[in-house]
């Protein structure tokens, strides 16, 4: 019941195969999986795990938005959280690792909900503020250069894979059930819903906006403090300088297609997971198109346009009264 | 007691005296672009040490990637009244005015790794640079050399769209390759410059070439992407270095790490040390009022397998890549 | 005034109009006449379709089928600039002008009167000052008009749209926010234009002033006409028979005294205030027991609920809950010891428009049980539907957004949402204002049922016959400070008037 599907998600879905379907012209081998070393191989797979970092982002990302807020520095705390994890892993156990990168998730959330919630400053601006330093502060714990490491067990993250699936798919699924049972299991995801709604309302119905603002800021962060392992992960190494970079856009472009507006108010997870599908789709389609990279953004964005149409509801207005015009 | 003292100052007097300086010991401020990259962190080490290997005093100023700290910087030193100053400049245009500032104080200006559009070229004294279209060649002569007569189909991971590096290191290749019917780049794709980009944009390569099996060569136009790549190969099931030939540029210290596993092939170095060619031709000029040429190429040498990789990652990993 | 009026041509002339909302027929084949001169009273409930006629005659909306003209020539506008071009005009309860601008600025916005380019400011601030004279209005042209009161600021708007040429004045709600003085200010200016031959379109819910003002009475009722009538020949019980279509006594409540000083007392505010919103005052609400607070609009009472309700943190004085003092900084708290709050302002602070019926209603009760307790749907859905039962709201289905539905159900929504808390403490402000006379009787009968059941109730009305007829007890205020309280024997229109204004009330008495 917590992951159901809302009856509003249609176009999202219709749009994720259109390009799936679109996908398989441009390369016909796309929907072959095969098994290799124990993991499934094949550029489905390849959308599913590219995927997963924006999709984790665009989990919190989701719940911040619906509360009529925005995270802008979801991909610096990728970097921090990836370069602490670099730093220790060949020195420390991997759940010390770990655990000291999602600390730093934590706090930068906590950062984060106590510039919105308590300080009263805007989303757009308070998040700012870390999306500008966090970078910083990740290139000062990386010395300004691409921290490796060889622990198996922090690669497991980016590269490993469980009953087949890759490590990054499993963790975007686990979270995924996580959320949907933390939001949907308590009254958070109606809270969120009444204030991203009408704040004043809600206020007035006795909801306590402040605590509510830090922990889904919080969430935002840990979500993405996890994206910044399994990227540091991926290439074994923490690139402060990249890593993440302009993924707050992506993140919010996900939730933004999966159907939540931007003024808050009702927000699906499953649909914010789309919306990043949606994207990687659209990114391993071109990769495997062989159309010079020159066409990369202009194709992005017209596909982005015309799902964001599909959803318009004043579109489907005008097309229901040249319908009606025409019969 | 006296005695000692006066020696003792004596001593620390006629110290100067004794350094194998030229003439006098030279001051030499360094506005650099900041530490973006691995090689930029390289770059201001190499700097340090060979400063000091010629007794200069060099003063480097991090502009974190701002023109106006740049401009600020240059002002700051030629109030200071140093001897010369380098500029590692972060964009081509905007230099005129604070570069007649030093040429009205006598301070000469060399560039260092990047060129500018000045209204004259008498505003800097010379430019060090590399020559990233010969780069290109280098690594492409080096890819047909070893290929032979096979037919052989290249996959090309490209650097950020539109930036100058990647459009020469691509021409370059190009240009190379033309020669050789047989070597033809069936992809081509940008990869921005990094592992992760490097990887996914490989992985998908891969996917469209029957799982790797129809590319005989990968050229990246960096050795972070190539990084990428090869572990993107590895995950297929696929040997770097073996099965599918690695070509790249820059030699970081990674890509020797790679080179020692056998997982990578040949790198293109983009030499960190502008400041040794720059401080010769300043010596030089201020011994024996020798005037430089306009533009000094760097050498853009080749690495293989064969050229003991080991030591090269030794000698490169402590320079801060 | 009435021959003459009817020997003129139709300045306006509305034929066959419809409009639907996907399955909802908003406007069926609806005529209307306005004549030159005349001030003609639209009436009906909420959701009768007043407003969407409105819509369509000024192009907001795009009309179905049927016919506007204007001076016998047909129209058919697309926008409101374009009915404004054409000569329709509209000023809405919420005005649209710029306050942060000069009054006169707002005047000739757009059309500033220039040489060379250059805007004449002395020249525009004189024709605005003679433009307002006209009104009968001598104020600081050059002052923003956000420094003025909504009165003024519609003088403005109405002043601005006539000089655009208009020969059609459609006030949407124009008084719903004016205390009587201002209604008078806005009469006079409404009387004024009729005389210069405009006709006038007024839309409202109050009936007194229907027939204080209008010449002419149309009726509208589930988007059908219902009727047109001269007022003069229109008594009030038909006119509300037409509007309900059912019959209704006139909802003049008789007031019934209950002994009820010995009840238990419930909340207790001591000394209670904060500097700069509202004075000082001491207040006890008992169990069982209607607290009605009277006073002109800015008098304190909105200021008094949202202090007692910890919307405003006080900072003086004490409260306490059955005799205990609590801790009262945030409506958070209040919901925690059982108060409950119904704003005034429904749409900005008490629905969430796009969450369902079901999940408005169910929404202060989760608050109250914290995040970790929630509901589950089933009871949820059992909520919800005992609650629409109980209160008929309409439509009754818990799973449609509460922001379409019409404004009576809101509020009883709203009324659901604390009902479903069983709060002890319930402050209930403006609980029928912009409510069709129909959820009117009914909110009453609500308020009166609730005290019964031992609730202890805080309600604010600006209709004094409301008040009299509920409550046990009124607090009368002035100037943001508590003046006087009337006991169950004393409560009377008369003596509410007396108390709210030593000078004006003589006044207002005589008159009502």
């Amino acid at each position: 019941m917590a992951l159901a599907l809302p009856r509003r998600g249609l176009a999202q879905i219709a749009a994720l195969i259109v390009i799936l379907l679109i996908d398989r012209m441009v390369s016909p081998q796309f929907f072959d999986l095969r098994l290799q070393d124990g993991r499934l191989f094949g550029s489905l797979i390849d959308v599913l795990n590219r995927g997963a970092p924006v999709a984790l982002l665009a989990l919190g990302m989701v719940l911040v938005i619906a509360t009529r807020g925005i995270d802008l520095s979801v991909g610096a705390v990728m970097a921090i959280s990836g370069a602490i994890a670099a730093s220790l892993a060949d020195s420390h156990a991997w759940p010390v690792a770990v655990a000291a990168a999602l600390g730093a998730g934590l706090l930068c959330g906590l950062w984060n909900g106590f510039l919105v919630a308590i300080l009263g400053i805007q989303p757009i601006v308070a998040t700012l503020i870390l999306m500008v330093a966090g970078r910083g502060i990740a290139q000062l714990i990386t010395e300004g250069r691409i921290v490796t490491f060889t622990s198996p067990d922090i690669i497991w993250f980016g590269t490993g894979s469980l009953l087949g699936m890759p490590a990054p798919v499993v963790i975007v699924v686990g979270m995924l059930i996580v959320t949907g049972l933390v939001v949907r299991g308590s009254a958070l995801g109606l809270l969120i819903e009444a204030a991203g709604g009408n704040a004043r309302a809600s206020e007035l119905s006795g909801v306590g906006i402040r605590t509510m603002v830090v922990s889904v800021y919080v969430w935002c962060s840990l979500c993405a403090a996890l994206a910044g392992i399994i990227a540091a992960a991926d290439i074994m190494g923490a690139d402060a300088n990249n890593a993440g970079l302009w993924l707050e856009l992506d993140a919010i472009l996900a939730v933004v297609i999966g159907g939540t507006s931007l003024f808050g108010g009702r927000f699906s997870l499953v649909l914010a997971v789309c919306g990043a599908l949606i994207i990687q789709a659209m990114n391993t389609g071109i990769l495997l198109s062989g159309y010079p990279p020159e066409f990369n953004l202009v194709v992005k964005a017209a596909v982005v346009l015309v799902v964001l149409l599909l959803q318009s509801p004043r579109l489907s207005d005008l097309v229901a009264n040249y319908r009606k015009a025409r019969a | 007691m006296a005695l000692k003292r006066i020696l003792m100052s004596l001593a620390l007097a006629s110290a100067p005296f004794v350094a194998p300086a030229s003439a006098a010991q030279l001051t030499v401020g360094f506005s650099q672009i900041g530490s973006e990259s691995g090689w930029r962190a390289a770059e201001t080490t190499v700097s340090k040490s060979e400063a000091s290997k010629r007794t200069v005093n060099l003063k480097i100023a991090d502009a974190q990637q701002k023109q106006e700290n740049q401009i600020k910087a240059i002002r700051s030193f030629v109030a200071q009244g140093v001897d010369a100053i380098f500029l590692a400049p972060v964009v081509s245009t905007g230099w005129d005015a604070v570069l007649k500032e030093a040429k009205q104080a006598k301070i000469p200006v060399i560039l260092l790794d990047r060129d500018i559009d000045p209204s004259g070229k008498d505003l800097y004294l010379t430019a060090v640079t590399s020559d990233s279209v010969h780069e290109g060649e280098v690594a492409g002569d080096w890819l047909a050399k070893t290929v032979g007569d096979k037919a052989c189909n290249i996959v090309e991971l490209q650097g950020t769209v539109g930036a100058s590096v990647a459009t020469n290191r691509k021409k370059g290749f190009d240009t190379a390759i033309a020669k050789h019917a047989n070597l033809k780049v069936v992809r081509s794709q940008t990869g921005d410059f990094t592992r992760a980009k490097g990887k996914e944009v490989m992985e998908s390569f891969i996917k469209a070439e029957g799982g790797g099996k129809s590319i005989c060569a990968v050229y990246a136009h960096n050795d972070d992407m190539m990084v990428g790549a090869i572990q993107a190969m590895k995950e297929a099931g696929l040997k770097p270095g073996k099965d599918i030939l690695t070509v790249s540029i820059d030699a970081v210290p990674d890509i020797f790490k790679a080179m020692v596993a056998g997982e990578a092939n040949a790198t293109v170095e983009l030499t960190p040390n502008m400041a040794g060619p720059a401080l010769d031709a300043l010596i030089a000029y201020k011994d024996k009022g020798t005037t430089p040429p306009k533009w000094i190429q760097t050498e853009s040498k080749l690495y293989t397998s064969a050229d003991n990789p080991q030591q090269a990652y030794d000698s490169k990993k402590g320079l801060g890549y | 005034m009435q021959e003459t009026a009817e020997a003129r041509q139709p300045l306006l002339d509305v034929r066959g109009l419809s409009k639907s909302f996907a399955a909802l027929r908003a406007l069926d084949q609806v005529d209307f006449t306005l004549r030159a001169g005349e001030i003609h009273a639209l009436l009906g409930e909420n959701g009768a379709g007043k407003s969407t006629l409105i819509k369509v005659i000024t192009g907001v909306l795009a009309r179905d089928a049927g016919t506007v003209s204007l001076d016998g020539k047909e129209i058919v506008p697309r926008s409101a600039k374009e009915a404004l071009t054409a000569g329709i005009a509209t000023v809405y309860q919420e005005v649209n002008l710029l306050p942060n601008l000069s009054v006169a600025q707002n005047l000739y916005l757009g059309r500033q009167p220039t040489r060379f380019g250059i805007v004449r400011d002395g020249e525009m601030k004189r024709r605005a000052a003679e433009l307002l004279a006209g009104y009968d209005l001598h104020i600081d042209v050059a002052a923003p008009l956000g420094s003025y009161s909504v009165a003024i600021q519609h003088v403005v708007a109405i002043a601005r749209a006539v000089d655009l040429s208009a020969r059609v004045l459609i006030l949407d709600e124009p008084t719903a926010s004016l205390d009587r003085h201002e209604v008078e200010m806005l009469f006079r200016t409404m009387r004024g234009l009729a005389a210069r031959g405009i006709g006038i379109v007024f839309v409202t819910h109050f009936l007194d002033q229907v027939y204080e003002i209008s010449d002419r009475i149309t009726v509208l009722r589930n988007g059908r006409l219902i009727g047109e009538r001269m007022t003069s020949a229109l008594p009030r019980l038909d006119l509300i028979h037409m509007m309900l279509g059912r019959e209704l006594s006139e909802t003049t409540e008789e007031r019934a005294v209950h002994e009820k000083s010995a009840a238990a007392p419930c909340a207790s505010f001591t000394n209670f205030g904060k500097r700069g919103y509202i004075a000082p005052f001491d207040l006890e609400l008992r169990h069982g027991e209607v607290v009605g607070l009277a006073g002109l609009l800015g008098s304190g009472r909105t200021e008094t609920a949202r202090l007692v309700f910890g919307a405003e943190r006080a900072d003086s004085g004490t409260a306490s809950v059955e005799g205990k003092p609590i801790r009262l900084h945030s409506p958070r708290d209040a919901v925690q010891h059982g108060f409950g709050y119904c704003p005034e302002e429904r749409k900005t602070d008490g629905i969430v428009a796009e969450l369902t019926v079901r999940e408005n209603i169910v929404l202060a009760l989760q608050a109250k049980r914290g995040i970790a307790k929630p509901l589950s749907r089933r009871e949820q859905d059992e909520i919800a539907a005992r609650f629409i039962k109980l209160l008929d709201i309409r439509p009754p289905d818990p799973e449609r957004p509460i922001g379409l539905l019409s404004g009576g159900n809101q509020q009883k929504a709203l009324l659901a949402r604390w009902l479903a808390t069983e709060p002890r403490l319930l402050v209930l402000d403006e609980p029928t204002r912009g409510i069709d006379v129909g959820a009117h009787a009914e909110i009453i009968r609500l308020i009166r049922e609730l005290c019964e059941r031992g609730l202890a109730l805080l309600v604010i009305s600006s209709e004094l016959d409301e008040i009299v007829a509920y409550s046990d007890r009124v607090v009368v205020l002035r100037d943001r400070a508590h003046v006087g309280a009337l006991d169950e024997h004393a409560i009377g229109v008369p003596s509410i008037l007396a108390a709210i204004a030593a000078d004006d009330a003589a006044r207002i008495a005589e008159e009502a």
